[in-house]
């Protein structure tokens, strides 16, 4: 999933200031599994607001809506018309949520209102950590399904660095060495000739962003109206 | 022009000194200079780090060819961490046509550790594929293939880490580095002789020369620093009392530096010593271990 943590109160109330009616605009998908901005939190984002507002007398309209994901056309569009009404959205969805309702939401203005910050797992519950960097090109196969483009800080292909120090990372004691994680597990598993090859520079000529996805089986022609295109 | 490159040094059989200077922050050179007069007629390369630490500095090409002005024999130091492969080339051909062919590949430290925290870390490449594409741009091509209207040509060195814990992931990123082209190494600083002697036998079937590095202790409060917080390093505690007994700490420093150099004279081909501010008594510490 893609982890998001709310942006500070301050921020967004700075954000907000000016405007006398606001949508706060929750996603029921990745960023409500994070608890970043989701229904629950929508509602605890809006009641903040109003005692904010009204602690300093000022009339502000605060509703809330949460669709379950605001990357999709669809749900987007069944809050167009309470939207409307509202002079500015605050959404609690990741940056391509954010993104997506403002390109449909044109010309009102919609805000953000978390950082989105990785791709990643719920280690346990309240504990998310980054798994994935989108790099386009997986070598999960060659690495024993640890992935050191995101597990090692220096994104190394070819094996540990000189500051790796009993198994931990140079640059956090408290986390682990990628290269020494996925050589443990290759060796468990009778693969550490895998550790012998060379592997070459990374290919970013071929994921130049915005990056696009077409599958053509699928597509329609009304699925073709992103303003935003990419290769 | 008698003196040797350090590439004829390697293969001269003598026992191989190389040492290092690091840039400073700042434009005020003098007491780099100095330092360059006082080692590059004993010393057989020297070592010109690249934003060591993390710590923005002169870049190591521009002292590389101080060094080379002067008579000396450098070795440029470049690391994968502040230059994309586009950059990292260019630099490689600025070198060749500066006069400077002696090449260290490195990692290079994450900028978590310097001063410039919140600079974008690159890492485009690794130290095994930057060896690799210095081998590319002296068979006349750079890394996407295109022809280079005259090549480079390196003596390409890399390092290798004899205290990382644990050894086996870093011995086959050292074979990787081998298998990429690499002619010569530099260690992490050696402190045991018998430990780094059983490395040695170890990874005695590469026919690659490995430098030892050693770095002079200055008091044992810098011995329990490293052993704390430098990956691969540890002092022996018989050392560290050794420092802590002297009354003159900078002789025992130097005295012990130069008894680890000749203890180590019959385990490796040669040291390299990285004095870390103490460049001044390299010489000394030379002299002491009986080299030249």
């Amino acid at each position: 999933m893609i982890v998001a943590e709310r942006k500070p109160f301050a921020e967004i109330k700075e954000m907000l200031s000016g405007y006398r009616k606001i949508l706060i605009l929750g996603c029921g998908t990745c960023v409500s599994v994070c608890m970043a901005g989701g229904e629950k939190e929508t509602g605890i984002l809006a009641s903040q607001l109003r005692m904010a507002f009204a602690k300093e007398n000022r009339e502000v309209e605060i509703k809330e809506a949460t669709i379950l994901r605001q990357c999709d056309r669809e749900y987007i569009e069944t809050i167009r018309k309470s939207a409307g009404e509202s002079e500015a959205v605050l959404s609690l969805a990741c940056g391509a949520g954010v993104q997506f309702a403002a390109e449909l939401l044109a010309p009102l203005l919609v805000l953000p209102g978390v950082n989105t910050r990785f791709i990643g797992v719920a280690e346990g519950e309240g504990v998310w950590s980054e798994r994935c960097r989108a790099c386009g090109d997986c070598v999960l196969s060659e690495t024993a399904g640890i992935c050191p483009i995101t597990i090692c800080a220096k994104s190394l292909l070819n094996g540990p660095c000189g500051g790796t120090r009993d198994g931990k990372c140079e640059v956090d004691k408290d986390k682990d060495c990628a290269w020494t994680l996925i050589y443990k597990r290759l060796e468990e598993t009778g693969k550490l000739d895998k550790m012998r090859k060379i592997h070459p520079p990374k290919k970013h000529g071929v994921r130049i962003n915005p990056q696009r996805q077409v599958n053509e089986e699928f597509k329609k022609d009304q699925g073709e109206s992103s303003k935003v295109k990419g290769k | 022009m008698s003196r040797k490159t350090f590439q004829e040094a390697l293969g001269s059989g003598k026992f191989v000194v190389t040492t290092e200077v690091g840039p400073p922050k700042g434009t005020n050179i003098e007491k780099l200079l100095s330092a360059i007069d006082l080692l590059k007629d004993r010393v057989d390369g020297i070592n010109v780090t690249d934003n060591q630490s993390s710590v923005m500095r002169v870049s190591s090409l521009a002292i590389c060819h101080l060094v080379q002005e002067k008579g000396g024999e450098a070795i440029l130091q470049q690391t994968c961490r502040d230059r994309n492969r586009m950059a990292l080339e260019s630099e490689l051909l600025g070198a060749h046509v500066l006069g400077v062919h002696n090449l260290l590949c490195l990692t290079g430290d994450h900028l978590s550790a310097g001063d410039h925290k919140d600079a974008m870390p690159v890492f485009d490449l690794d130290s095994v594929q930057l060896i690799q594409i210095a081998k590319m741009m002296e068979a006349g091509r750079d890394s996407a293939g295109n022809e280079l209207k005259g090549a480079v040509k390196f003596c390409v060195g890399a390092t290798v880490n004899p205290g990382s814990n644990p050894l086996e992931p870093q011995l086959l990123k050292f074979e990787k580095k081998i298998a990429a082209g690499a002619q010569f190494f530099q260690t992490q600083a050696v402190y045991d002789v018998e430990g780094f002697a059983r490395f040695m036998k170890r990874v005695e079937g590469f026919k690659v020369p490995i430098l030892a590095g050693v770095i002079p202790l200055k008091s044992p409060g810098m011995a329990k620093f490293m052993n704390k917080n430098v990956a691969g390093i540890c002092v022996p505690d018989r050392l560290i009392e050794e420092m802590t007994r002297a009354e003159n700490k900078e002789a025992k420093g130097i005295e012990l530096c130069a008894k680890l150099i000749k203890d180590l004279k019959g385990v490796c081909p040669g040291v390299h010593i990285m004095a870390i501010g103490w460049e001044e008594k390299v010489p000394e510490i030379l002299s002491q271990a009986g080299i030249g």
